[in-house]
């Protein structure tokens, strides 16, 4: 069974819905049994970096991730659950993120913010990404401290993290629920690993 | 870099696609459902369904059918009219529509472009603007294009960016349905004007008004309902236009 946080906001809807289509279990939830005892947990994510922090935090499931990431099973963030992954972010000064990977969410200095539209990916490396176009909404994008964690890229006036993974952690900071075929592609690819 | 989005219009109402022109003279052109499956077989960057219903049953309808259409399409869609209060776009929203369109309440009631996008984000609130030339200028119509406003399009424009609009969804009024080509100089004002994401509508007649809009009036997306409904042609022609013409496009 697969997991997807509620928060209080987000296009939780259209996560389920692609999921249902590649006909993956999935359950939309807010409660700190369902993470737990999940074999895949999805963080999808719209909306501000503060508001979503704070909102994890009332519902008392910042905790819930952080274990269920350190047991080793898959983990799928999306979005601005990609840039949740990080220490902080210029969105919501103060307010910490969960800190998963070093480094912080900036925001995009050229061009019109927020990049709205479908941008090429290229991948840098794993088995999961193809050169294609996907969906992106943002204004802020993550800048790892550990380069390494770049697993593809996509240009917006400079390239930026399209995508980041260490070990069971996948975070795609498009969303791949909107990707027409080349999102489904990568969603399946992910239920495979 | 971006690709120039393709955007199908689908205006609905009792459960069917219409189409009318200059706001006006509706027209039956298609089942929703099979519509969208069409377009989003075809390549659609993305769908806009504008609610033309005045009832509540209507509505109801509406959303059901949202619900549908987000089971069978993945890419992003907007959903629009009618749209007055926060509970209105959370039920949108939980329907499964990725963004909202709001024309009329945000011109009555401002505030709530800034609520609504503190709460579900800038990215899912689409502010439309219903445009006519007045002169030199372009003024504001709101309730369909019935009511003037003698607000003018550009201040008003700013003014969405600031209170937080992810988009602008322009329309000229004098274009809609006349199947004479865009707006060209309006849509550049707009686009030069802001820093958010222009989607050009009204008077897409055949491929090079599309060029052109996305050429001359910098538009980042275009959107066209009867060239598509009436299968002038199909966004898959239009694309490959497009490329040929090095407009970068999603094949």
């Amino acid at each position: 069974m697969i997991s997807i946080i509620d928060y209080g906001a987000g296009n939780l809807k259209s996560v389920k819905n692609a999921l249902d289509y590649l006909k993956a279990d999935c359950r939309i939830t807010d409660k700190a049994a369902d993470i737990q005892n999940a074999d895949r947990l999805i963080l999808p994510g719209d909306g501000s970096f503060g508001y979503m922090m704070e909102n994890l935090e009332k519902k008392n499931l910042i905790t819930p991730i952080k274990s269920f990431i350190r047991s080793g099973k898959p983990f799928l963030g999306i979005c601005l659950g990609l840039q949740a992954l990080f220490e902080e972010s210029e969105e919501s000064p103060g307010v910490k993120g969960l800190g998963i990977f070093r480094g912080k969410v900036v925001r995009f200095q050229k061009g019109k913010i927020p990049q709205i539209g479908w941008n090429k990916i290229i991948p840098a490396k794993g088995n999961i990404f193809r050169e294609g176009y996907v969906y992106f909404v943002n204004s802020y994008y993550a800048v790892p401290e550990d380069k390494s964690v770049i697993v593809s890229v996509a240009d917006y006036y400079g390239d930026f993290a399209s995508a980041i993974e260490c070990k069971n952690v996948l975070a795609m900071q498009f969303h791949p629920e909107r990707s027409g075929k080349c999102g489904l592609d990568i969603l399946e690819r992910w239920l495979q690993c | 870099m971006l690709a120039k989005r393709i955007i199908p219009c689908l205006d609905i109402k009792n459960g069917s696609v219409v189409k009318g022109k200059r706001f006006g003279n509706l027209k039956y052109a298609g089942n929703p459902l099979e519509l969208a499956k069409r377009y989003y077989g075809q390549g659609a960057d993305e769908l806009v369904f504008l609610d033309i219903n005045a009832s509540y049953e209507g509505r109801k309808t509406t959303l059901s059918l949202v619900e549908e259409i987000g089971k069978n399409i993945f890419i992003p869609f907007t959903v629009g009219g009618g749209i007055q209060t926060i509970k209105d776009i959370r039920k949108i929203l939980n329907a499964g529509a990725d963004k909202i369109s709001i024309n009329t309440s945000a011109i009555k009631n401002p505030a709530i472009i800034k609520k609504a996008s503190k709460q579900f984000g800038s990215q899912c609130i689409v502010v439309a603007i219903d445009a006519k030339r007045n002169g030199k200028n372009w003024e504001v119509y709101i309730e369909g294009g019935r009511k003037p406003t003698g607000i003018d399009v550009l201040q008003w424009a700013k003014q969405i960016e600031k209170l937080g609009a992810g988009e602008i969804l322009l329309t000229s009024i004098d274009k809609d349905g006349t199947k004479e080509g865009y707006d060209l100089e309006l849509t550049k004002k707009v686009s030069e004007t802001i820093n958010i994401p222009v989607i050009a509508s009204g008077g897409a007649n055949n491929l090079k008004s599309i060029l052109d809009v996305f050429r001359k009036g910098k538009a980042d997306a275009a959107l066209a309902a009867s060239i598509f409904h009436y299968k002038k042609f199909s966004i898959g022609q239009v694309k490959k236009y497009l490329l040929k013409n090095k407009i970068r496009v999603r094949k």
